[in-house]
């Protein structure tokens, strides 16, 4: 199951994170399976305890993620993770 | 001689230089747009860190190996994870406090290789590889009376002061906010409350004398004479003869006893400078007229210094990290929060304004 995994272009002079294809049964799976590739990203989005920062806000098929802190929110086959920089905290 | 300056700002690092005429212009800047809280130079002044606080991003720190020409990113210091089930709540608030490192509030070298490093929530980190990887300070971090720290200025309590005895970088003190003085003789292995003298007046009388208690805001320690601590506290300027076990309260010091930056000279344990502010709640200076006061003698006297700083009314805060005396103990820099830097090239009878139009500034430092 490929997840579209998209990052909002404000990280992009941070980090070097283009769009993406990764597997996984949820948001937590896919963030994982693309943080053993990209170990640096996984600082700039989960807080020191894996939670989704506070800051962070992170859609699978432009709705909310319900579980910020486990992220277990379901995605299958042809869903989209988009991570964007929350209006808060600027 | 140092004729260069390190200014972190709430929109990036700056780099000072003095230029011909004894012009001090900005010569570099880095991270333009990102708040660096926290910046080092390390002894020899090619390997330098800046503390970035992405906001959105969490905190990042930056290495230069080339004297800031070029910045790689290397490790943060980052908790360990929270047991299941643990129980870790600000007592004056009663909401969790975060395992996980919210803004970098100062760093210090220690031993050769060895990296000091206060963060909010109130931790330390240690880092024995120049800063490739950062260890919790568990021992203090697991201290029950740790849970009894509190914020200050900020929601949850905060390490701004690393004070490491130049005779020995196993003895290491810190001050935090609020939690008083905190010290250890083995690295950070066990860790030992001190501070008694000091006085909380904004607490019930009872409590005023509580080690624990303090709202310490900064902490400085005489290069030279190493016991020698002078502290700037929430309600006084208190001084320290036996590396912070006992401090004495110096009263009446004009205009004001309340702020947050104090700085020693480097050699000679009796001269100490700060900048004033009116009091807690009107945190700009007295009568907005912006001076720095100087004592030479102890805190038995102090000289209200003023020339060359503006003659208009003033309104700048300068934070805990924002005065620096240079490694000779001659030249001194100040920045505030209206984003104003000035230098004294005579230990502070005479200032020259650098910048009136900085981003708020967060920390300043010289790079000797």
């Amino acid at each position: 199951m490929a997840t579209t995994l998209r990052f909002t272009p404000n990280l992009y002079r941070h980090l070097d994170c283009p769009d993406t294809c990764v597997a996984g049964a949820t948001v937590r799976e896919v963030l994982d399976a693309y943080f053993q590739a990209n170990p640096r990203a996984r600082g700039f989005l989960l807080d020191d305890q894996g939670a989704a920062r506070k800051h962070v806000a992170i859609f699978v098929n432009e709705t909310l993620i319900r579980d910020r802190t486990g992220l277990s929110d379901p995605v299958g086959e042809g869903d989209e993770i988009f991570v964007a920089q929350a209006l808060s905290g600027g | 001689m140092s004729d260069r300056l390190l200014v972190g700002t709430r929109k990036g690092l700056f780099r000072i230089e003095r230029g011909e005429g004894g012009r001090w212009m900005i010569a570099k800047s880095w991270f333009l747009g990102d708040p660096v809280s926290a910046v080092l130079v390390e002894p020899g002044g090619s390997r330098l860190h800046a503390a970035l606080d992405l906001g959105h991003f969490g905190v990042k720190m930056q290495r230069s190996e080339d004297g800031g020409e070029t910045w790689s990113q290397t490790a943060s210091p980052t908790f360990p994870p929270k047991p299941e089930g643990l129980e870790d709540k600000d007592p004056m608030r009663g909401v969790d406090v975060p395992w996980s490192t919210q803004l970098i509030w100062t760093l210090e070298c220690g031993a050769p290789g060895e990296l000091w490093c206060g963060v909010i929530p109130g931790a330390l980190f240690r880092s024995t590889d120049g800063g490739e990887s950062w260890q919790l300070s568990r021992a203090l971090w697991d201290e029950p009376r740790r849970k009894l720290w509190m914020g200050g200025g900020y929601d949850f309590s905060g390490i701004h002061s690393i004070l490491v005895d130049p005779r020995d970088p196993l003895h290491v003190t810190v001050g935090v906010s609020t939690g008083g003085v905190w010290t250890t003789r083995d690295a950070g292995v066990s860790w030992e409350l001190i501070g008694s003298g000091l006085r909380a007046e904004y607490l019930p009388e009872a409590m005023a004398g509580d080690p624990l208690a303090q709202d310490v805001h900064r902490i400085v320690q005489c290069a030279a004479h190493p016991d020698r601590l002078w502290m700037q506290h929430h309600n006084g300027i208190f001084l320290s003869d036996d590396g912070g076990a006992i401090w004495r309260e110096l009263s009446d010091v004009p205009p004001s006893s309340f702020g947050f930056a104090v700085a020693v000279h480097p050699t000679d344990p009796d001269t100490a400078w700060f900048v004033p502010a009116t009091k807690d709640e009107k945190r700009f200076p007295v009568d907005a007229h912006l001076v720095v006061t100087r004592t030479r003698d102890g805190g038995a006297h102090f000289e209200v210094l003023d020339r060359g700083l503006p003659t208009e009314p003033a309104y700048d805060l300068v934070y805990r990290h924002a005065l620096d005396c240079s490694g000779d103990g001659r030249r001194l820099a100040f920045g505030s929060t209206t984003g104003s830097l000035w230098a004294s090239e005579d230990q502070g009878d005479s200032w020259t304004t650098i910048s009136r139009h900085l981003p708020p500034i967060l920390c300043v430092r010289f790079e000797d």
